[in-house]
């Protein structure tokens, strides 16, 4: 055994970095708002609990239906979606091969295509591939940008809507997103409690 | 467990787990095979159908998902976009080994069904999910502007 393995702390982070699984869940967590309280400044805890939730925003399970073009992306590695869609008129597919052509109400395990009866690609004004965290969040508070939502129903949007809430029910090999949607839910509450401050 | 689905006009009962792709269930136990199996992971095109109009990738669909629906497979597609469809690809000899024309011929009546003259991008966008080995694209969308100009 060499001597930097030998090394109990070293052997120990070896240890976890063997263990996956373990890696993976730990990962995929979320910090609770509470974690947070530690931050004085009322605006600069604000702008953390936007940052953490940011690890679901900026997770490829949203990603992928929030493109910037009329392309969806699609996988772990965000590739254009396969076979050519576009979003069309109302970001429900091309006249003749519209989404729902293949993603049903379910995701179907058989063929490993997702599904859900919402399933659309986010209009282009929601666009948060190819912006920075910062620019997400003022274009989440942009109501000529965000659906006309108030903050309340933004939340409302994160913590309840089930397209959403696909994200952590993904299906097939799919990472899902960090966390669960609760926790991204009291996060996006805590955030909009704290005077919704941007990352910078 | 016994499922009626409407195929091709008619109320047809099958014996099938609800959770079975339509695609079996339309070849094995209806015996339609004019639906095509080649990938079964929505990425061919092969067994596109018509679920109220719309074109379904039958082998990514449970059968249950199309209760109470209208489902058309190329044995019965047969409105006026269909019938032009047919004779341009006899005319323009469009197929060649053919196993992907099926689901060529139903996204196309698709697309024809709500756009009679549809620009070459509303043809290829409308026909990317179908793939053709013998890469026949240019003739069918030759054949879709051609059927296109018979229903003008």
């Amino acid at each position: 055994m060499s001597s930097s393995t030998s090394c109990p702390a070293l052997r120990a982070l070896v240890l976890l970095a063997a263990t996956c699984g373990f890696c993976s869940a730990f990962a995929a967590d979320l910090r609770s708002p509470d974690s947070f309280s530690g931050i004085a400044d009322k605006t600069e805890r604000s702008r953390a609990l936007f940052v953490e939730a940011g690890k679901v925003i900026q997770s490829p399970r949203c990603l992928n239906c929030h493109p910037a073009g009329e392309r969806p992306t699609q996988g772990a590695d965000m590739h254009l979606h396969s076979p050519l869609v576009i979003r069309g008129a109302d970001d429900k597919g091309a006249l003749g091969m519209r989404c729902a052509a293949c993603h049903q109400s379910a995701n179907f395990e058989p063929s490993g295509v997702p599904g859900h009866p919402l399933w659309h690609a986010a209009p282009k004004s929601m666009a948060w591939q190819q912006r920075s965290l910062g620019q997400i969040c003022a274009q989440l508070k942009d109501t000529r940008r965000n659906g006309g939502k108030s903050m309340a129903q933004m939340h409302e949007h994160m913590a309840s809507d089930t397209l959403v809430g696909w994200a952590w029910q993904p299906g097939g090999a799919r990472d899902p997103a960090p966390g669960t949607q609760a926790q991204f839910g009291a996060l996006i509450a805590a955030w909009i409690e704290t005077g919704a401050a941007c990352p910078r | 467990m016994p499922l009626t689905i409407n195929v091709n006009g008619q109320d047809r009962q099958v014996d099938a787990d609800p959770a079975t792709p339509l695609l079996w269930v339309i070849r094995e136990d209806l015996g339609l095979t004019g639906t095509k199996y080649g990938c079964g992971i929505a990425q061919c095109g092969a067994c596109t159908v018509h679920v109220d109009g719309q074109t379904l990738r039958s082998c990514t669909a449970p059968v249950s998902a199309v209760a109470g629906r209208k489902v058309v497979t190329i044995e019965g597609v047969s409105s006026p976009a269909a019938r032009a469809v047919q004779k341009a690809w006899v005319e323009l000899d469009v197929v060649q080994c053919g196993y992907c024309q099926s689901g060529q011929i139903m996204s196309a009546v698709a697309l024809l069904d709500k756009k009679r003259r549809p620009s070459d991008d509303d043809i290829d966008h409308a026909m990317a999910g179908n793939i053709c080995r013998c890469a026949t694209y240019q003739r069918i969308r030759a054949a879709i502007h051609a059927a296109a100009k018979q229903l003008a």
